[in-house]
């Protein structure tokens, strides 16, 4: 069994958020940049699974789309403990051209399970995986917040209204995961890091693709009124004001 | 021509989010100078069907298919785009919730349509198309184009809002064609929790942090909940730490939620805690440090301990609605 | 000239920051109060690689260099200094000491553990009567042949309780003076070792901290690193690569109290507006930022040198002075920056402030420093 680990490279969740060239692209300047958060427990649960299954699942690997500048990213993914990583050397357009490269470059491969995150916390298009499985012709299961390897085949399980399911999918399918199937993303180790130097990193080029979407530019939501404050002795006025001003009661 | 709006049941219902999504998409219509065609999958009854009338569809196609209890998404998406081609539609509209991300990037494949997830409103140009969107988990807004003929839209539940139109819809049966590649997924086993307002159908949360100090002290958030029939919520810090379930979690990784009103408890207000919460209608934040950033984000704010205010107003609760 | 850490320096500089901020902070405070050694913390740090950093990777260390290291110690000694001297004596003394000066057979036999943790070592020079000055070391080591018999006090020994593995210091041949000193690996369960109660520290409370008696104690002669006599010249050499850990350490204090000012002084609002727009605290914050540039400067070129196989001596001594003593500059003005809020313990940088005190006395005080960094400029 093989596992492959869908990587975006973005900002880290701290980061304050502006734009430049008249409000037409992110400001990068200064950024620190991260495994998109979801990815990272996705790779987190994969490499459990892959440690508790005896061997049977022999391979976790992880693919971006992306310029050399965003390799950091995979290398980290790699000292983090998987095996080897892909990178489709080109500018990220929007979800519909990365899916499509990612189905390009993986095609062939043969993996059993492929993992993406829910959204990724920049654009949040919460749609590479959905698509991924589609140009691959597969079944995908989505909203995923637990995966288990038992007797040689994945159960997932995924949330819904109320409640969760336990979904039984063919492989190879893709599972497009969220909070729950790992809970804190795992720190690379020295001995990680240290063998992440030599674990492979291959660089494919991409066949052109067309994007079907284009960010124009970007605002900043309008600022805030000033939080009222409400003496806490007097609840009375605060139910008063929600009722009255606010109009939420 | 036509926009076409997946309208999902829930044994057989409608919520407000379906016809919000309806809403939504007659307003696109109206842009565009066509018609809603809703699409329903599953056993949904003729008076339910025709409220959909109501918020602008004229026309609504059923599909019926014992295979279909459960979401699957390889089957559900090829119906979607089988009506989208038979109806001529140039925009699909599904909800920004679990179903909706789990569709439309498989039907913008199907269609090769530009699919933009997470719109809050109409578009500010229809030629070309033109959508504002969230970005950066709610930390800004993107204007994104969309280049291909037709386009696929999800909505953020609760950021459009209902408008009654007053029509009728006429109801139509439509048979797909599926075959077995389309069911690789079977769903196994399913654990449902009755009883409890849903977090993201919400119109009230009231939402708990570390500083509620621990598990045992919910009590107060709970019954704060029940008496404003809210759903109950929490910071990333209480489901890490296990006080609360993962399901409950609101923020930048966890639920990204727009209640009504959103009242926080002991939460600090970190960023990614108001990127999940920040399109809330209203914010009322409690807490005794009067330097939290959750008061940047808050409409209403009480600066105390979260265990002495909290009770003063269950009780202020509970008279007002003893009053009114 | 290169002032970029590589890819992976950044990876490792992540790492320990994304431990510290995620597990270390977690119960910082209550294991200061209560004075509880970090058992769970250690178990994980080891699992993470980073109580052996610098040890080759054949003895199952990180086989990392010395920038990494520093960059590492900086980062929890934000968040929490009794860990990081806790690793600092793992790391820049015993494995260091050992991988430097001793046997094959000792580094086969005593490495491995230490580097991964599942044994932790301690580093025993300081006695009642011999604290700065190490040359009037009081604990005897008797050659009787085969083996050596120990008897004598030691003061102050950081993981005394927790150490397995003791490098302890002691004189054979009193007539010889310093040349006479020896130092020994000695297993802690080995008859005759006695410890005295847990110091009741001012900072760094959740570190271990004994006096260690020794009545009798058999070592044998193998357990001897480096010739006859050597003792001495190994505790000061250990002690100059020991000197940038702690300077590391003492810069972490003083970047983690300015990180912590600086929000709070975005924060924190005063007539009117944050306090950030006075420029009375302004100015102490870039007073502050230019002293931790400062420090951080000459932890890394001590570093740089001490990888670079160039002498480091002087370099580690101006790090460790310089590092500490602005360490506790910066924490007291970060006190005076959070005002009431600062001399409680839920805003951190009291402790931090606690702990800069130490970094000015321990492996080496300021004044001592002073003393190795003139001495080295005004000899002929």
């Amino acid at each position: 069994m093989k596992i492959l680990i869908c990587i975006s490279n973005v900002p880290d969740t701290t980061t304050k958020i502006r734009f430049v060239n008249d409000n037409t692209a992110f400001d990068t300047n200064g950024v620190q940049w991260i495994i998109n958060p979801w990815d990272e427990l996705a790779l987190t649960r994969a490499l459990e699974l892959k440690e508790g299954s005896s061997g049977a699942i022999e391979k976790v690997s992880v693919i971006s789309v992306g310029p050399q500048s965003s390799e950091p990213t995979l290398r980290k993914a790699l000292a983090i403990g998987a095996d080897d990583a892909i990178r489709v050397n080109a500018e990220p357009k929007d979800a519909f051209a990365v899916a499509q490269q990612l189905a390009e470059a993986i095609k062939d491969e043969g993996y059993d399970l492929i993992i993406s995150g829910i959204e990724s916390s920049d654009y949040n298009g919460a749609a590479v995986g959905g698509m991924l499985a589609e140009f691959l012709g597969i079944a995908s299961v989505s909203s995923v917040s637990g995966i288990n390897f038992e007797s040689g085949g994945f159960q997932v399980k995924r949330e819904i209204d109320g409640g969760s399911e336990m979904v039984a999918a063919q492989t190879p399918f893709v599972a497009i995961i969220q909070k729950g199937v790992a809970i804190v993303p795992r720190i690379p180790s020295m001995r990680g890091i240290m063998q992440a130097r030599t674990k492979p990193l291959k660089v494919v080029e991409s066949s052109a693709t067309d994007n079907l979407t284009e960010f124009v530019d970007y605002e900043l939501p309008p600022a805030k009124a000033a939080c009222k404050m409400v003496d806490p002795e007097n609840m009375k006025e605060l139910v008063n004001l929600l009722h009255t001003e606010a109009k939420v009661l | 021509m036509s926009v076409l709006v997946y309208t999902e049941n829930w044994d057989g219902k409608f919520k407000k989010l379906s016809f919000e999504l309806v809403s939504f998409a007659k307003g696109i219509a109206e842009m565009t100078g066509t018609s809603v065609t809703a699409l329903s999958i599953g056993n949904v009854d003729a008076e339910e069907l025709n409220k959909l009338g109501n918020y602008g569809a004229s026309k609504i196609v059923e599909v019926k298919d014992d295979r279909l209890n459960h979401l699957i998404n390889g089957a559900y998406s090829s119906i979607i785009s089988q009506v989208a081609e038979k109806e001529g539609s140039s925009v699909v509209i599904l909800s920004n919730n679990n179903t909706g991300k789990a569709l439309a990037p498989r039907v913008s494949v199907k269609l090769k349509a530009g699919l933009v997830a997470g719109v809050n409103a109409l578009p500010s140009s229809a030629n070309p198309f033109i959508i504002k969107k969230k970005a950066f988990t709610g930390k800004a807004f993107a204007n994104v184009k969309v280049k291909s003929d037709k386009k696929i839209l999800t909505l953020n539940q609760n950021s459009f809002g209902v408008k009654e139109s007053g029509g009728s819809a006429s109801v139509e049966a439509f048979s797909p064609s599926l075959n077995d590649a389309d069911f690789k997924t079977e769903v196994k086993d399913v654990h449902k929790v009755t009883g409890k307002v849903l977090l993201t159908d919400a119109e009230i949360v009231v939402s708990g942090g570390r500083g509620m100090k621990g598990p045992e002290n919910w009590g107060p958030i709970e019954e704060l909940a029940g008496l404003l029939g809210a759903a109950t919520a929490c910071s990333r810090p209480v489901s890490d730490e296990g006080w609360r379930p993962h399901e409950e979690h609101t923020g930048q990784t966890g639920k990204i939620i727009a209640p009504n009103l959103y009242i926080a408890a002991g939460i600090s207000g970190a960023i990614q805690h108001v990127a999940g919460i920040s399109s809330s209608k209203c914010i009322v934040a409690i807490n005794k440090d009067n330097e939290a950033p959750i008061f940047e984000a808050a409409d209403y704010g009480v600066i105390g301990d979260v265990m002495q205010v909290l009770p003063a107003l269950i009780d202020a609760v509970k008279s007002f609605k003893s009053e009114n | 000239m290169n002032f970029e850490l590589t890819e992976e320096q950044k990876m490792i500089r992540d790492a320990a920051r994304d431990f510290a901020q995620r597990d270390l902070i977690s119960d910082v405070i209550e294991r200061d109060y209560k004075a509880a050694y970090p058992t769970k913390h250690i178990v994980e740090l080891s699992a993470l690689g980073f109580m052996g950093m610098m040890v080759d990777p054949k003895y199952e260390g990180g086989g990392m260099d010395t920038v990494s290291y520093i960059l590492a110690m900086e980062e929890i000694s934000k968040v929490d200094a009794s860990v990081s001297v806790i690793m600092s004596v793992n790391n820049s003394l015993v494995c260091y000491g050992i991988q430097k000066y001793g046997t094959e057979e000792q580094k086969q036999k005593y490495l491995p553990d230490l580097a991964t943790g599942r044994k932790i070592g301690a580093f025993l020079l300081s006695e009642p009567e011999a604290g700065s000055d190490a040359t009037m070391q009081r604990t005897m080591a008797d050659d009787k042949g085969d083996h050596y018999v120990l008897n004598g006090t030691k003061n102050w020994i950081t993981n005394a309780n927790s150490a397995s593995v003791y490098l302890v210091i002691a004189q054979t041949h009193p007539e010889k003076k310093h040349h006479g000193i020896n130092v020994f690996i000695v297993d802690k369960d080995t008859p005759g070792i006695s410890l005295g109660p847990h110091e009741d520290k001012m900072g760094m409370r959740s570190s271990d901290t004994h006096s260690v008696m020794f009545t009798d104690v058999k070592v044998p002669k193998e357990n001897r690193i480096g010739e006859d006599g050597f003792g001495f010249k190994f505790a000061m050499k250990t002690l100059e690569a020991g000197r940038i850990g702690i300077a590391a350490q003492a810069l972490g204090l003083a970047s983690g109290a300015l990180e912590r000012s600086i929000q709070y002084a975005k924060e924190r609002k005063a007539f009117g507006t944050e306090i950030a727009n006075h420029q009375a605290i302004a100015f102490k914050i870039a007073d502050m930022a230019v002293k931790v540039e400062n420090a951080r400067n000459l932890c890394l070129k001590a570093a740089w040198l001490k990888d670079q196989g160039k002498p480091f001596a002087i370099a580690s001594s101006m790090a460790k002075q310089y590092c500490a003593d602005i360490a506790m500059e910066v924490t007291t003005e970060a006190v005076q920056i959070h005002g009431g809020y600062g001399y409680v313990k839920e805003y951190h940088v009291e402790r931090l402030m606690r702990e800069a005190k130490l970094t000015q006395i321990y492996e080496g005080t300021s004044e001592i420093q002073k003393i190795v960094i003139s001495r080295n400029l005004l000899r002929d």
